[in-house]
């Protein structure tokens, strides 16, 4: 349902990469992968119609995406950010109705309706309990599952997720993931970018690496997250060795 | 799922219901500091005269005498300029702290007061009538933000709230070295101590045609900011953020900065400088409400409202010559803010 096809990256004119094809479905997780300064965010920015793109172009739905307002956008897709302190100190159940926005009349605040979704998004996460809580002193993990829960409250078929892991201890990194996991099987499309390669071999349908201004290697995962291919475009020597419970991880070759 | 936290984290529900006791309060409190300054002055007046006067009044049966005279000529009106800058100041404060996510944004941000300001004075040096003293600030004042807004909008950089705010100091310090040469070209005698009066805030000299042109105005100001409400605060994620979840982030910031500068226009022109009410009030409406805009804009206004009433009536009271409005609020605002700094980061909580 989002689909690039020809598509090149960049700002001011400038490209960062080109000829990227890539497609997501619903029931799918599709993960970029690429080293620092590649372009994962820049073409999370053009996939979500923040930047235009340079060439080629984006499809949500079979409509090109330069032709959807930004409302019939947010009904689309909604952006997971990476969860930062925020200078306003929100509750959780006040971001999570921002989700309603698209929902909303001009003129309108969220109504009774709107406040039984975002409860209702809160539960699906399992922070429930989380409503009235202040966004900004609570974990990493939870304000990053509160973002989650906003996405889930704007109530689109597809969510984009930039680096949803990044900066979470390894208790809320599997809380979080778990999370994508359980979406994917609600029949949410899922977007997210990554650094870990083992998250990418373990969660996604489809990874896209993204290196050297171009889309370096895209597919299943088993035939993407490989020892050849990480090495080449990260410029270290690694292998994915397979552990005893049968995931996959990557390690450095000694 | 471990989502069990520290119950101190948890805020008692600032809820709707919450805001809606705090408002109606505020209302309340804003009605006693209207009925205290049209009792206090040099003709006082208790309040059962004050009510009964406002009663015939509204009933069609006004007795003319000393008491309608000072209350509908002379102190109403100022009363109401008072209200009407007080909470035009306070909404545009905390619209413009919302909309550039920053809690020291005050609404001269995009050089407004100073705009108005160069504009009255030039009016003062050139001895135009009080009138047009005024209709001059509101137009330097509308057309320095346009410059600001056309110019930020010209560098199209890709922080666009960024470049707003630089050129928004720019612009206002153009301004501001314009009111300084005004002053050295004023009559040192006459002209000099208008400006410097007049620079410092005062509501002296209001007259009931002033509030008629004043009070349209801002409220022709409110009434998008109200209407925008929940968007507005949405505006607050940033920019991105706010696009993705469906607002039209460009449209929504326009209506706010013209809003917000039409009515920090208004108030500048009739009732010059006045400091610290659109900095500090939308910090204390946030202690009340919550940092929601939606119901920051309302308390905002009422508490900016009252409280320059309150201020102004002190303003004329207090001494027998009238102090300028600026030093009251700078004596008032100063203390209260460095107070607001020591609760903490969450000062703009």
């Amino acid at each position: 349902m989002l689909g690039a096809r020809g598509l090149s990256i960049g700002y001011d004119g400038r490209t960062v990469a080109a000829g990227i094809d890539l497609t997501v479905a619903r029931g799918e997780v599709l993960c970029l992968l690429g080293p620092n300064g590649a372009g994962k965010t820049t073409l999370f920015k053009t996939l979500l119609g923040l930047i235009p793109p340079i060439a080629g172009e984006v499809t949500v739905g079979e409509r090109p995406l330069g032709s959807l307002t930004r409302a019939e956008l947010a009904k689309s897709m909604a952006y997971v950010p990476q969860a930062q302190v925020m200078e306003f100190a929100y509750t959780v159940l006040d971001l999570v109705l921002m989700g309603r926005t698209v929902h909303l009349g001009p003129f309108s605040a969220p109504g009774r309706r709107d406040h039984e979704r975002a409860h209702a998004a809160l539960a699906d996460l399992g922070i429930a309990d989380l409503a009235d809580a202040e966004a900004n002193r609570i974990s990493g993990g939870q304000r990053q599952l509160c973002l989650v829960a906003r996405a889930l409250a704007q109530d689109a078929p597809l969510l984009v997720m930039d680096e949803p892991t990044a900066s979470l201890d390894l208790g809320n990194r599997l809380l979080v993931l778990e999370r994508v996991r359980a979406l994917k099987a609600q029949n949410y499309g899922v977007v997210f970018s990554t650094h870990d390669p083992d998250q990418a071999r373990d969660l996604a349908t489809t990874v896209a690496v993204i290196a050297g201004g171009r889309l370096a290697a895209y597919g299943a995962p088993q035939d993407t997250v490989t020892g050849p291919i990480l090495s080449a475009v990260y410029g270290v020597d690694v292998v994915v060795e397979r552990t005893e419970s049968g995931r996959h991880v990557v390690a450095p070759r000694c | 799922m471990p989502s069990s936290i520290d119950s101190s984290v948890v805020r008692p529900r600032a809820d709707a219901r919450r805001s809606a006791v705090v408002i109606g309060g505020l209302l309340v409190i804003l009605l006693l500091a209207v009925l205290l300054a049209a009792m206090l002055g040099p003709y006082p007046l208790t309040p059962g005269e004050v009510i009964a006067a406002i009663a015939r009044r509204v009933i069609g049966a006004a007795q003319p005498g000393p008491v309608d005279t000072v209350l509908f000529q002379i102190r109403l009106p100022r009363v109401a300029a008072a209200l009407l800058v007080g909470a035009a100041l306070a909404a545009a404060g905390a619209s413009y702290q919302t909309l550039f996510r920053n809690p020291l944004v005050s609404p001269d941000i995009l050089g407004v007061s100073a705009g108005a300001g160069f504009g009255a004075v030039l009016g003062i040096l050139l001895s135009l009538p009080v009138f047009a003293i005024q209709g001059l600030g509101f137009v330097t004042g509308m057309i320095t933000v346009g410059i600001v807004y056309t110019l930020a909008r010209a560098l199209r950089s890709q922080n666009e709230i960024l470049v707003l705010v630089l050129a928004g100091i720019v612009v206002g310090a153009l301004a501001g070295a314009g009111i300084s040469l005004v002053k050295i070209l004023a009559d040192p005698y006459n002209q000099l101590p208008a400006i410097t009066f007049w620079l410092l805030g005062s509501l002296s000299g209001i007259k009931v045609s002033d509030v008629q042109v004043v009070a349209p105005l801002v409220i022709l100001g409110l009434v998008p900011l109200g209407l925008l409400r929940w968007r507005i605060g949405v505006l607050s994620l940033g920019d991105d953020e706010a696009r993705a979840l469906g607002v039209n982030v460009r449209f929504v910031r326009g209506v706010v900065i013209t809003s917000a500068t039409l009515i920090t226009a208004t108030a500048v022109s009739v009732s010059g400088v006045i400091g610290w009410i659109g900095l500090v009030i939308p910090h204390m409406a946030r202690l009340l409400v919550g940092p929601r805009y939606d119901r920051v804009l309302p308390a905002a206004a009422l508490m900016g409202a009252g409280f320059l009433v309150l201020i102004d009536t002190v303003a004329r009271t207090a001494a027998r010559i009238e102090i300028p409005l600026g030093l009251l609020t700078a004596l008032f605002g100063a203390p209260v803010f460095v107070w607001l700094l020591a609760r903490g980061r969450r000062m703009w909580s």
